[in-house]
């Protein structure tokens, strides 16, 4: 049966992994390569790093750091951030990355959607959706279908786009997965958005990759399970050493999910 | 030395740090050359891939790699094909895009088909390989081990004893097959973890003993 997937996220900034991340008798490190060896030994399914560099620079330090984490991960890894041309996608995957994230640019030029996947598969081409929930119209029924709306630029940035109607619009482009973040869920770690979750999910027929919110192993349960996510990404609930992954997946196991046990 | 057949489309680097991690010498081969030349260089071959059927078969003809190919396993000797490269061994895919069904390197008998409507396709992640048969690559891998798959189609073999493995995914379907030292994939071993460089470690001394 196929494994639901436990994904640790890792932010990196000019090379260095930001927001620090503890691991147990372990020092605190930002070498990203350190960092996901140790997760690939953890048990992680996979990882996804999220680059939030500024720079201009940064593309050259980026094909550096991605290159060497190629050279030591024995599991799949998504390169996010930033990414707004089919060349850069070409670097990334050349450099050793598994599939490369598509955000804002993927909104601003839906097309780079499908010739990126025209070009090197769908199975590589990952589209972020950042979605906000809408206030309910004034007057609207309670209990009424509720409603999100894309942003962009890290979340700043409404798109005016119905979050679902986008889903199914990039899955039609080509893109292989969806990664999902509730902005309203995101850094509250009060759970993920399991509406929104369940919503996407049942809109498409590609897997989707839940995060924003996880704070404590159950919430993991709940998105895969009540949200049915094919993945639940999550980074504070395993940098700051609350919880390892294997402790995740043994949760996940007692409830009755299938997954891969370290 | 083992040779990766390199016909632009996958990430051949994780491929060449997996057989490196297994213990292999292992290079990208371009070309075929004359047959004779093929088999003094290698002592096997890995036929990888990722990316569309119908494209890959045009590249590998363009390359001189369909008559080398067959005539390789032909002779029997060692070939391990991973994700398209378990698919292109077949004899046609569903994987087209203009009315004519693309036609496989035909070494095993057999199509390429698409998992049903309703599953989520690509199956993307984690699941578990129950091998068909005994066979040098599982060796000491447990049945039930997870591997990596991304893929939209499977092998259907028309010859059930070519099917080395099967695997669940809203049906049972043939994770791997094979015919004497031809032995071919549908997940990855190189993004597979330990189980992964296991098999690797498998295949090469397959290899070196013969």
């Amino acid at each position: 049966m196929l494994a639901k997937r436990v994904i640790p996220c890792l932010d990196v900034r000019d090379g260095r992994v930001v927001k620090g991340v503890h691991f147990v008798n372990l020092r605190d490190a930002g070498d990203p390569v350190e960092l996901a060896v140790r997760y690939d030994q953890a048990g992680a399914d996979e990882l996804v790093f999220l680059d939030i560099s500024a720079s201009h620079e940064a593309r050259a330090t980026r094909l550096d750091w991605v290159r060497a984490v190629a050279q030591h991960l024995t599991i799949p890894f998504t390169v996010g951030g930033g990414i707004s041309d089919v060349e850069a996608i070409r670097e990334l995957l050349l450099a050793g990355a598994d599939k490369v994230s598509l955000n804002t640019a993927a909104v601003q030029d839906p097309s780079l959607v499908r010739r990126a996947a025209e070009r090197f598969g769908s199975q590589c081409i990952v589209v972020a959706i950042d979605a906000r929930r809408l206030a309910a119209e004034p007057g609207a029924a309670p209990g009424a279908v509720p409603r999100w709306e894309v942003f962009t630029h890290g979340g700043r940035r409404p798109a005016g786009w119905d979050a679902l109607e986008w889903a199914r619009r990039v899955e039609a482009l080509g893109a292989g997965e969806i990664l999902l973040t509730s902005m309203d869920a995101d850094g509250t770690q009060a759970g993920y958005d399991l509406e929104l979750t369940r919503a996407v999910a049942q809109a498409v027929r590609i897997p989707v990759i839940a995060s924003g919110g996880a704070g404590n192993l159950d919430h993991l349960r709940a998105v895969l399970q009540e949200g049915e996510a094919d993945a639940a990404l999550a980074a504070s609930i395993f940098h700051d050493g609350r919880h390892t992954v294997a402790e995740a997946k043994a949760h996940l196991a007692a409830a009755g999910l299938p997954v891969r046990l370290p | 030395m083992i040779g990766v057949v390199d016909y632009g489309m996958s990430n051949l680097g994780s491929v060449l740090r997996g057989l490196a991690r297994a213990g292999a010498q292992a290079e990208l081969v371009d070309r075929p050359g004359r047959g004779e030349d093929l088999e003094r260089r290698y002592a096997a071959l890995v036929l990888p891939g990722d990316g569309a059927f119908g494209e890959a078969m045009a590249r590998l003809a363009e390359q001189g790699w369909v008559e080398a190919l067959r005539a390789w396993v032909a002779a029997d000797r060692p070939l391990l094909g991973i994700c398209l490269g378990l698919q292109l061994l077949f004899d046609a895919s569903e994987e087209r895009f203009g009315r004519e069904e693309p036609r496989g390197l035909g070494i095993l008998p057999g199509r390429v088909v698409r998992f049903a409507p309703g599953l989520k396709v690509p199956q993307m992640g984690w699941n578990q390989v129950e091998p068909a048969r005994l066979h040098p690559l599982w060796e000491g891998i447990p049945p039930g081990e997870f591997f990596y798959f991304v893929h939209s189609y499977y092998v259907r073999p028309d010859r059930a004893e070519d099917a080395l493995a099967r695997t669940e995914y809203g049906e049972r379907f043939t994770s791997a097959a094979g015919r004497g030292r031809l032995a071919a994939v549908q997940f990855h071993p190189e993004k597979s973890g330990a189980a992964g460089l296991r098999l690797l470690a498998n295949f090469v001394r397959w290899v070196e003993t013969g």
